[in-house]
């Protein structure tokens, strides 16, 4: 076992416990830290498989903006005692229980028995670089599209939350 | 001893769990929280592919970058319709949300 190793067993560790915390907290302030837990391992592994600039975006928009939008939103619509503001349905638990452990095993073994031809990737690659020619090259449709989706989600949701005056 | 499979298993775990939340969950806001779970699972595919699969271009990051930025809207405007509704129905408990049900 080398270092790398146990880099990815730590950070699994991280954000499969930060996950877990997510569907198993009571408390749903408690279950959104859990999440930005797990938002950091992503992160982390991120940082392991050489995307630097993927892990910084990751702890930025997740870590930072999203956490604190999903806390913000969680305050404004406490509607009872904190401790049980994230049950499960009682019944629907054991069909979705059933329904994650299934889709697990037969992706695990999909993934068993399944074969793939590894590249031996250079680590010194720019990969920032890369990313930025892709960005304003060949995908800046992409690019553009996703500014405007943006743009529309931001007003859609001034409009959602505030309401439109009607006119 | 680590390489893409392991990354592919952890992904699976990570999916899983959030296909679980997204079934079982009452509160619409942990609805979302699990989406998230499941669209990062996603993005560390892609990723997983770009280093061990498909080395020589940056497209799997650039491809998580745009599922990132669809994330962040989605959570914007999911977030801005659970405010709206729970200043109608006082609640966000996804079984009182059965305006179109009948």
């Amino acid at each position: 076992m080398n270092m790398n190793d146990v880099v990815f067993l730590i950070l699994g560790f991280i954000t499969l416990l930060g996950a877990v915390g997510v569907v198993s907290c009571t408390n749903i302030v408690h279950a959104a830290l859990s999440l930005v837990m797990s938002f950091l391992g992503v992160a982390g592994l991120y940082f392991q498989l050489q995307a630097e600039f993927l892990g910084l975006v990751q702890i930025m928009v997740y870590a930072g903006a999203i956490s604190v939008l999903i806390i913000f939103a969680i305050m404004l619509v406490m509607d009872r005692n904190p401790d049980e503001t994230n049950t499960s349905h009682q019944v629907n638990r054991w069909w979705g229980g059933l329904v994650a452990v299934l889709f697990a095993a037969i992706m695990g073994l999909a993934i068993r028995g399944s074969h793939f031809t590894e590249q031996a990737g250079s680590a010194d690659a720019d990969r920032v670089g890369q990313i930025a020619e892709l960005v304003l090259g060949n995908y800046v449709i992409a690019f553009e599209v996703a500014a405007i989706l943006l743009l529309v989600a931001v007003v859609g949701a001034i409009i959602l939350a505030k309401g439109a005056k009607e006119q | 001893m680590i390489g893409f499979y392991q990354y592919l298993l952890l992904a699976t775990m990570l999916f899983a769990v959030g296909i679980y939340g997204v079934l079982s969950k009452r509160n619409a806001v942990a609805v979302l929280m699990s989406i998230e779970l499941m669209l990062n699972s996603v993005n560390l595919n892609f990723i997983a592919i770009n280093r061990y699969l498909v080395t020589d271009q940056a497209v799997g990051q650039l491809f998580a970058l745009i599922v990132i930025v669809v994330a962040a809207a989605e959570v914007a405007v999911g977030l801005a319709l659970i405010i709206s509704i729970f200043r109608q129905r006082k609640s966000v408990n996804l079984n009182d949300f059965n305006l179109l049900k009948w």
